[in-house]
């Protein structure tokens, strides 16, 4: 069991926050951590790695990284950190990366066949592209077989089907090496493919715990789609009023009834819902 | 006229003896400058930057004093250790240490804080001490700034000219380097002599220089400027 409970001030882009974060992770499962950004979220991976000090304990499987009168160091603790900027050493090659984290060349080789990179381990960060960088971040971090692996966005800067494959290789690499995965993330698609368990947190608390399925969805009662989005525009046609609604990454059009467009303007952020109909699932 | 390029050679020697001091003394420093969060910072930094705005005489005049017989330090060093620091080589080498530190610990902790904090952070994460993470991530990650530290160094030394008049006086083959040969010789109104010494210090400089500008400019060419 990881036991989290931590208080710490931060100076944030809206003011001051009050960082206060109590979490129980089951061991060997993948947490995912969403939030806005600016609710300290990075913050809490960071004090989970050592990175920053904070008020509180963490206990992992009984032993104190920090409370009152212990701060473990975060060369002394048992976790691999992924950065969101890949952050490799530029002067070692993908082989030389992987070993400066444990001498382990078996290790290393294994897990650079299992991200397909085999072939590259002698080429220098620099001259990678940003999803191979990321994979050999996310090795690096596996090196010293970490008790609690922590991934810090590490797919937003990425495109869409690079994210995918990466998805499922982070998912594999958590299975095979039984780490306990905490990844902040921002897609809920992400979220739900990958997590047992979502942390929701909102200024600096955990509003909501629980499965993807429980937090994530937006449905409720007799209501068979939802989805939150923004209004991009709002045109008249003819008679009618139209919105324009971005909804993730696609675009929609939705006719307004006349008391929806005196409500609504652009820039608000809307939910889409519908009730009791039958929607036709076919493959493109 | 014969040429003596005695100065010269002791300008070289002084140089290359300071920069390695120093190289040796401001890296620990910039290192820990550039780590610090210490509310004391900006005292220290100012400490180290004085050498560049004080003038010369101001550093020479109290370098002399601290060295010589009538000060604590210098009686003490005398009486225990036998050694006069004034007016020879050894004066020469601590006084331009002084003078050149600030050359060298600039450059290096505005390398060291150049580096982005989280290869720093990915470095201990791979359960590195500091020492590990100075050695094999940082210096390695601001050769350019290296460079430019040491060759600043050694160039400043080599164009000093009024701690050294003030601390070494001018004996030939002990403490009479470069800049102030020039200077004699126009005050004996040697201007032929002045003017070989003086293009001669103005090539080595340019060349000096040149050196750091090539090889920053690869750098960043193959894209590993920090």
């Amino acid at each position: 069991m990881i036991d989290i409970d931590i208080i710490k001030r931060l100076e944030g882009s809206n003011g001051e926050l009050k960082l206060d974060i109590k979490l129980e992770i089951k061991e060997g499962s993948f947490v995912s951590i969403l939030g806005k950004s600016g609710s300290g979220k990075t913050t809490l991976l960071r004090i989970l790695a050592g990175l920053e000090s904070s008020a509180g304990h963490i206990e992992i499987d009984g032993e104190f990284w920090l409370n009152k009168k212990i701060f473990v160091h975060p060369r002394q603790r048992s976790v691999g950190f992924v950065f969101q900027d890949y952050t490799l050493f530029p002067n070692m090659s993908v082989f030389e990366n992987l070993l400066f984290a444990k001498d382990d060349k078996k290790l290393a080789i294994s897990l650079l066949e299992m991200t397909e990179l085999d072939n590259l381990k002698d080429r220098y960060p620099l001259k990678l592209s940003g999803g191979q960088q990321q994979r050999v971040s996310i090795c690096r971090a596996l090196m010293r077989k970490p008790k609690i692996l922590l991934l810090d966005e590490p797919l937003s800067a990425l495109d869409m089907q690079m994210r995918e494959k990466l998805q499922t290789e982070i998912l594999k690499l958590h299975k095979t090496f039984g780490t306990t995965t905490i990844m902040v993330s921002h897609s809920p698609n992400e979220i739900y493919k990958m997590s047992d368990f979502v942390a929701l947190i909102e200024d600096g608390k955990v509003k909501k715990y629980g499965k993807p399925k429980d937090i994530l969805l937006k449905t409720s009662g007799s209501q068979k789609f939802s989805f939150g989005g923004r209004i991009l525009d709002i045109y008249r046609a003819d008679i009618l009023k139209i919105a324009v609604i971005a909804i993730d990454n696609q675009i929609v059009e939705i006719v307004l009834d006349s008391n929806e467009a005196e409500i609504l303007k652009i820039g608000d952020s809307v939910r889409v819902s519908t009730k009791a109909f039958s929607p036709i699932v076919s493959k493109i | 006229m014969e040429y003596s390029f005695e100065p010269f050679l002791l300008s070289f020697k002084l140089a290359s003896i300071v920069s390695i001091i120093l190289f040796l003394v401001a890296l620990p420093l910039a290192w820990k400058l550039s780590l610090s969060r210490s509310k004391l910072k900006p005292i220290y930094e100012a400490l180290s930057a004085l050498p560049i705005v004080l003038p010369p005489t101001v550093l020479g005049f109290y370098v002399l004093y601290a060295l010589s017989q009538n000060s604590p330090l210098g009686s003490l060093l005398e009486e225990y250790l036998g050694v006069k620091l004034v007016f020879n080589f050894y004066g020469l080498v601590i006084a331009s240490c002084i003078y050149s530190f600030p050359f060298m610990l600039q450059p290096l902790q505005s390398g060291f804080e150049s580096l982005p904090k989280s290869l720093i952070e990915a470095s201990y994460l791979c359960g590195k001490s500091n020492f590990q993470t100075l050695l094999h991530v940082a210096l390695p990650n601001i050769k350019s700034s290296l460079l430019t530290a040491i060759v600043i160094t050694f160039a400043h030394t080599i164009g000093e000219f009024g701690v050294v008049l003030m601390v070494g006086g001018s004996i030939s083959g002990e403490t009479k380097v470069a800049s102030i040969a020039i200077y004699e010789f126009v005050e004996t109104l040697d201007y032929r002599s002045a003017h070989i010494y003086s293009a001669i210090m103005v090539a080595i400089s340019f060349f000096v220089l040149l050196l750091v500008y090539v090889f920053n400019y690869k750098q960043k060419k193959i894209g590993f400027l920090r």
